[in-house]
């Protein structure tokens, strides 16, 4: 029978949760890395045991682990005891060092962004929001990292090395912080085209490569945001989150600051699609596992107010691609809650029926077995949850 | 040996309990010292100085018997009850805030 083990990065740790295919009966393993922030934790997809951590503290900067059984034990890339054994005595211990890349040789040096008065601010690394495993490789990961960049290692986490013509492309002085700092949190990668990837940073808006990485050009044609001195900018946008289809890569669908959005050009134009949710202001996004239109949102009450409308937390599915949105509410509190549901803390499972999963600041993993009609807390108390990811495991 | 006191979170990041003994060879100093953690602990590389510039991070701090040292020389002499053991070299997270 099937496994999952549904990985959760919170304020002080990250927790793993585990239940056969039934999905009924949970284990509850963690803290690790107890005290730190866990803003990110995922699988690489083509080896589900290896598993990469972003840990993180406003004090002592940023930690990358790596688990190579399932997360039963995990090591700074680099420094485990084999490791330093090499020919110089000692590892570099280079796994956390994210340096942005300012050579002429890969993309024009960009040192400045728009900061939150308008004025040109330097780029500074601050932590690694999302952790992206390449489809084919456990060694290739992708990092996107605040100030927004992305970064990629091929050695299983002991490097990273920026892809810098997407910081370098001409739109990067116009880039400027969100609420919640100038992150690039969200990274897709094509599964039929190796080439093609998506990135969506706050607040710039979405980004297209199709050389690997090489060259980017923003993709935010149809965006629309009223909090901005050009509401129809080329950048500029609040894109909180990009879901992708496997089995259709060029529909993406879109939770912005304000609206829901989808795409059926790889981002070359953009739809609204928010149509009777109770907000478009929300977080996360996520598409069902077996059903290329059917997608998640939990919609929030504004941006200054950043919880469920009329205290009721409710997850609405749309079965047709949008537009026509219901609200699943069955096990969910409908009264008196007032948690939020951060931008990387929705996943779903590959079982039948599709799993669906989210996580709260207020601690709750809830559970659908039934692709959101029913919903269960796994766990009710950890610490604010950052992000929620899915495996399904053989 | 010199002592050194982490604070508790780069005392789980370095899996280790209590106070580190380190061999520094003179002279005893802020980066010596450091040197020769991050290098028994290359997992604690980049977490209480910058990767590139080597300055100490914003919200880390060093004391030596009862002394700030943060914005001292990390070329200058520790203490000598440092250089000799018999007091710990104490790297602390600041406290930014109740």
């Amino acid at each position: 029978m099937s496994k999952i083990r549904v990985l959760v990065g919170t304020r002080k740790g990250a927790f793993i949760l585990s239940a056969d295919g039934t999905r009924k009966r949970w284990k509850v393993n963690g803290p690790h890395f107890a005290g730190w922030e866990i803003y990110h934790v995922k699988g690489s997809p083509v080896d589900p045991n290896r598993i990469y951590a972003s840990q993180t503290s406003g004090w002592f900067g940023q930690i990358i682990q790596r688990s190579d059984n399932g997360g039963k034990t995990w090591n700074t890339p680099g420094s485990s005891a084999e490791e330093l054994k090499n020919p110089d005595g000692m590892s570099k211990g280079e796994s956390n060092k994210f340096v942005y890349d300012t050579s002429a040789e890969t993309g024009k040096p960009l040192t400045t962004h728009q900061w939150y008065d308008g004025t040109q601010h330097p780029w500074e690394f601050k932590r690694v929001w999302h952790l992206e495993p390449a489809l084919g490789d456990p060694d290739t990961v992708y990092a996107g990292v605040e100030d927004a960049a992305l970064f990629r290692t091929t050695d299983g986490g002991k490097s990273w090395h920026e892809l810098a013509g997407l910081r370098g492309s001409d739109t990067g002085p116009k880039w400027q912080p969100g609420a919640g700092g100038m992150c690039l949190h969200t990274i897709l990668l094509d599964p039929k085209d190796r080439k093609r990837m998506f990135i969506a940073i706050s607040a710039a808006g979405a980004f297209r490569t199709d050389d690997a990485g090489k060259t980017w050009r923003p993709i935010n044609r149809g965006l629309h945001s009223q909090y901005i001195p050009d509401p129809a900018a080329e950048v500029g946008h609040c894109v909180h989150r990009i879901a992708m289809h496997p089995s259709r890569p060029n529909t993406l669908f879109m939770q912005k600051h304000w609206d829901v959005m989808r795409t059926d050009d790889a981002g070359d134009s953009w739809q609204e699609v928010s149509d009777n949710l109770p907000s478009d202001f929300g977080f996360p996004i996520d598409v069902h596992a077996h059903e290329p239109e059917t997608i998640y949102v939990v919609p929030i009450k504004s941006d200054s107010e950043h919880y469920p409308p009329s205290g009721r937390l409710r997850v609405y599915r749309s079965r047709t691609g949008g537009d026509e949105w219901e609200a699943l509410t069955k096990g969910l509190p409908q009264r008196n809650c007032y948690v939020n549901v951060l931008r990387d803390a929705m996943s779903v499972d590959s079982l039948e029926p599709c799993g669906i999963y989210f996580g709260t600041t207020g601690g709750q993993v809830y559970a659908s077995a039934d692709a959101g009609d029913n919903w269960k807390p796994i766990v009710r108390d950890l610490p604010g949850v950052l992000s929620v990811e899915v495996q399904t495991l053989p | 040996m010199i002592r050194v006191v982490l604070p508790p979170h780069l005392r789980t990041l370095a899996r280790v309990d209590g106070e580190v003994t380190l061999d520094v060879a003179n002279p005893v100093t802020q980066r010596s010292v450091l040197d020769a953690l991050e290098t028994r602990y290359p997992m604690l590389r980049g977490t209480m100085r910058d990767h590139v510039t080597q300055l100490r991070r914003p919200l880390v701090r060093f004391f030596a018997s009862g002394e700030d040292l943060s914005h001292e020389s990390p070329d200058a002499p520790l203490p000598n009850a440092i250089a000799q053991g018999s007091e710990p070299f104490v790297i602390i997270g600041a406290i930014a805030g109740g």
